[in-house]
């Protein structure tokens, strides 16, 4: 698939294939288009060239008599449900509290019941450690709670796919663990999850497949413990060079 | 350093340094006493402001009624404007070019025409047709194009009847609130983190579901405080219904009483009395309306955690 802003061609290329139950880590530097990549799955961004399908399905776009038809919003919505994505900066909802931010999806889109989904809610935040935390607002919580909220509120949709979108970046660093120990949960869980992640620790213990992009292109991809251990390529090298 | 706590030094003396003197407010302080006094010998000393009529008559039966019809003309007017302004901001903010043009034009033209002007001339729109019909557009045409006979109207009313009074008052400062209220709101949409939405989005929220129950609460906290300023605005403009003119209102009644026994300063005083009170109700009522919409902002607690600590504080004291 290919994607451009205006002129600017950010994605020249991308051929990736996730199993379920994968996890796959993307690392490259900033700017590569890795989360402009992650983007796509969901249709945050629209694709110019190629196909992009999850479970199946095409992204944004149904095939018909040989030509692509744009989706309605409320058919994009409707694929979204399935998948979970997880934001850099949070974007928890500042005026509902932690769980009511895991309630409203299930809720509003879903049509579950209140109590039902309090009761999940409540559950989803004990499982990422934050059952003392539910009542809180988002601006009483750390980062790393933040974070940990917003996966959580992403779960509550029951996604196939993760996304995640340098999840821990943000962050301080005494609190990458306790987001990325949840990570980790979820990984062995098997849910299927695509990770564009700075952690390279995480990656090789955590990632079934590595991906190192560069300047919108897929450089080399592959085990992680050999691509971060014995690269390829001149540019994977550098990189990693750069920041293990 | 060795944490040794017998040779610990005792902690350092308390300041107690001396205060920077301030005679800046002692002067302003004398200044302003002496000018407040200047200001209450006058109300108590000059005649004209005849405090004992005053208060007989501003309380009358009439007087409340007009404070009654500016208060509903108020509300009213603000409510009309709201809704309406809410529908022009995401009308504004539409990716649709005509609609987003639409409501570009109507809030040009409203913001533009001053209120006592959109009043007179909404009073004398039984003047430009005298009966309103609605119904299928250019029916008569196409029927004599055709070559039929009639019309094709559902409904309509008589010109002179609608646009006088409350209603030709209420329609004008509701249009021209629209205009204003849209601004507000978009100013408070586009004041959210596009984040926000994104992450709606994300959970497969619709569009119209993200602005309902993400986007627009998160707005109010920016669109209050200015509307509450619209609020006031618009309890002062009521007195230009003069224009139309509705004759129950506050100022109509206080100006009329005083014209007609020729007490003129009593009852503009009790005017600005008057207006003083009621704005100050509308102040308290904005004060828990911001509160209410600042959840999540402040440090306050929630109801929740309020009631955890009142449990923990039971329990420690037995």
């Amino acid at each position: 698939m290919h994607k451009s802003f205006g002129h600017v061609e950010v994605l020249k290329g991308i051929d990736l294939t996730v199993a379920p139950r994968e996890v796959m880590c993307i690392v490259g530097p900033s700017g590569s288009g890795k989360s402009t990549f992650l983007r796509c799955i969901n249709h945050l961004e629209r694709i110019d060239a190629g196909r992009l399908s999850v479970n199946g399905h095409l992204v944004g776009y149904r095939e018909k008599g040989g030509r692509l038809h744009e989706l309605r919003d409320s058919e994009v919505a409707a694929q979204r449900r399935e998948i979970g994505m997880v934001f850099q900066r949070f974007n928890l909802f500042p005026h509902m509290t932690a769980l009511e931010n895991v309630v409203e999806a299930p809720v509003q889109v879903k049509g579950v019941s209140k109590a039902e989904a309090r009761e999940r809610g409540a559950a989803l935040l004990e499982r990422v450690g934050l059952a003392d935390r539910m009542h809180n607002y988002p601006n009483q919580l750390s980062g790393g709670q933040q974070q940990r909220v917003a996966i959580a509120r992403a779960l509550a949709m029951e996604p196939m796919l993760m996304l995640f979108d340098e999840p821990t970046s943000a962050l301080d660093p005494e609190l990458v663990g306790e987001v990325l120990d949840v990570m980790r949960g979820l990984a062995a869980d098997g849910m299927t999850m695509v990770v564009v992640t700075h952690e390279m620790g995480f990656a090789r213990e955590v990632g079934d497949t590595l991906v190192f992009m560069d300047d919108g292109v897929v450089v080399e991809a592959g085990d992680p413990k050999q691509v971060l251990t014995d690269p390829q390529h001149e540019r994977t090298r550098a990189f990693l060079s750069k920041v293990l | 350093m060795d944490p040794d706590t017998s040779t610990t030094p005792a902690p350092p003396e308390q300041i107690r340094a001396v205060p920077v003197r301030h005679p800046g407010r002692w002067i302003a302080a004398a200044v302003i006493a002496v000018l407040a006094a200047m200001f209450v010998h006058m109300l108590v000393t000059n005649p004209v402001f005849q405090w004992d009529f005053m208060v007989e008559n501003m309380f009358s039966d009439a007087v409340l009624r007009g404070a009654r019809t500016t208060l509903i003309m108020t509300v009213l007017a603000m409510v009309i404007g709201i809704l309406l302004g809410i529908v022009l901001a995401v009308m504004r903010l539409s990716a649709n070019p005509e609609v987003s043009g639409a409501a570009w034009v109507y809030i040009w033209f409203f913001r533009a025409i001053p209120r006592i002007v959109l009043l007179f001339f909404v009073a004398s729109l039984g003047a430009l047709y005298a009966r309103y019909e609605f119904g299928f557009p250019f029916d008569q045409q196409l029927m004599d194009l055709f070559g039929f006979q009639g019309d094709w109207r559902l409904f309509g009313f008589d010109g002179n009847e609608i646009f006088k009074g409350f209603v030709a008052g209420l329609i004008g400062l509701a249009l021209s609130e629209a205009a204003y209220m849209a601004e507000i709101v978009r100013a408070g949409i586009q004041s959210v983190d596009p984040g926000q939405a994104e992450a709606a989005h994300a959970l497969g929220m619709s569009r119209g579901k993200t602005m309902r129950r993400i986007v627009l609460p998160q707005a109010m906290r920016v669109i209050i405080p200015p509307t509450g300023n619209e609020t006031i605005a618009m309890l002062k403009d009521t007195a230009l219904l003069v224009a139309v003119p509705v004759t129950t209102e506050l100022n109509f009644q206080l100006r009329a009483i005083g014209t007609r026994t020729f007490q003129v300063i009593p009852m503009a005083v009790a005017s600005i009395l008057w207006y003083l009170a009621l704005a100050s109700l509308l102040m308290v009522g904005q004060y828990f309306l911001e509160r209410r919409f600042s959840r999540g902002f402040g440090n306050r607690e929630t109801r929740q955690q309020r009631a955890a600590r009142r449990a923990r504080d039971v329990g420690s004291t037995h």
